[in-house]
């Protein structure tokens, strides 16, 4: 199981940040060409992550690199030198249609079949950050079988939905609810947009607590101090695992005697619940709080 | 090929300056860590600068700690934009 509790944003032409990100703690790590990148240091940002792509250990940090839209002049030369770099992930911004993922998923193609790379090796994320992605979430979520993962981007999609982001959330409600549905219905994991206040922990908090009853898988963030709050919430306690233990534990003993339903400490416990059990003890190990 | 520059001052980065002419190329670095590794610094520097095309010019460098990988990319940087060039990837694949 892949951890994807919390995606640390780093600007792409900083080295000192892009050489200490994964000391940190996060479970990804975002390293990003467009917003973060002047117009006029592109070229520094994508060589420089192309070397450090080759060179930096990054531990057991996946690595993200959000490239610029394929309408702008520097898309497709982001991916060949993010693909020949080695990168795990693609991150499409400002996804909108199915269509989008299909043009860079060419575009990748072509750099993997020309370098002898093998197809398919390149996975992607896409970014939805307007109302049309959002309607679109499901079909851009099974565009490709390279697609990891879909994230909300609540600036851009609040800016295009003329309202703003309050604390409360309620104006990324449908877009949450949309994207986290879509993803799961595609198989694929939903990541939560950033929450830019780092100095509101609280917040932050209650935030993450929201989205991860909401179903999804973790949270981008702009700060090494957002880690820890955020993967605490995702790793399951140990009163949690207990219980899932139990659960677990009492259905095999059932299923044993030819039952697929049992009772524990007066509740009923069938498949859901299992699911749900199994899930949180998969989600334990892969946190390093449970071992076999 | 024009004068050219890349990098910035902040820690853990190094700027490079390109001019060209001054019959062969000469490095100038300037670091806080000249003593230790002044020469593996201008080593990648001159080693860089000559797989870009750069034989005819004098490199500046004013180093704040950069890794290995950040001096490459912007003396890489530094090249082609002198040369008003965009980088081949695949190329670079074959020097790796």
């Amino acid at each position: 199981m892949r951890l994807r509790r919390t995606m640390l944003f780093v600007p792409g032409n900083n080295p000192a940040m892009i050489q200490d990100a994964h000391i940190y703690g996060s479970d990804a790590l975002m390293f990003d060409l467009e917003d973060s990148v002047a117009m006029s240091e592109k070229d520094a940002a994508r060589m420089l992550v192309y070397h450090a792509l080759k060179t930096v250990p990054f531990g057991n940090c996946e690595v993200v690199v959000r490239i610029n839209p394929l309408d702008t002049p520097y898309g497709k030369k982001d991916i060949e030198a993010m693909v020949l770099g080695g990168v795990q992930v693609i991150r499409l911004p400002k996804t909108e249609t199915a269509q989008d993922i299909l043009d860079v998923e060419c575009e990748i193609e072509k750099v993997e079949r020309k370098a002898g790379i093998p197809v398919g090796k390149t996975a992607m994320m896409a970014a939805i950050e307007g109302a049309l992605g959002v309607v679109n979430a499901y079909e851009i979520a099974r565009s490709s079988r390279r697609l990891i993962a879909i994230a909300l981007g609540a600036e851009d999609y609040c800016a295009n939905m003329k309202t703003s982001r309050s604390e409360s959330g309620e104006e990324l409600f449908l877009a949450r609810a949309q994207i986290v549905v879509a993803a799961r219905a595609a198989g694929i994991d939903a990541i939560d947009t950033v929450y830019s206040d780092i100095n509101n922990e609280e917040q932050l908090i209650k935030e993450t607590k929201l989205i991860k009853q909401l179903g999804f898988d973790g949270k981008s963030i702009i700060n090494p101090r957002q880690i820890d709050p955020i993967n605490q919430i995702f790793t399951p306690t140990a009163k949690e695992i207990e219980k899932a233990m139990q659960i677990v534990e009492a259905l095999e003993q059932a299923q044993a005697k030819g039952s697929g339903i049992v009772s524990l400490n007066g509740k009923m416990i069938d498949k859901p619940v299992l699911l749900r059990a199994q899930r949180t003890l998969d989600m334990a190990r892969a946190s390093m709080v449970l071992f076999d | 090929m024009k004068a050219s520059c890349a990098g910035t001052l902040e820690s853990g980065d190094i700027r490079i300056e390109i001019i060209p002419g001054g019959q062969g190329m000469k490095v100038e670095l300037h670091s806080s860590v000249a003593n230790q590794f002044g020469h593996h610094i201008k080593s990648i520097l001159e080693a860089t600068a000559r797989q870009s095309g750069l034989d005819d010019c004098v490199i500046t460098a004013v180093d704040k700690g950069a890794l290995d990988c950040t001096i490459e990319a912007r003396m890489r940087t530094a090249a082609l934009r002198a040369f008003e060039a965009d980088p081949d990837f695949y190329s670079l694949e074959m020097i790796k």
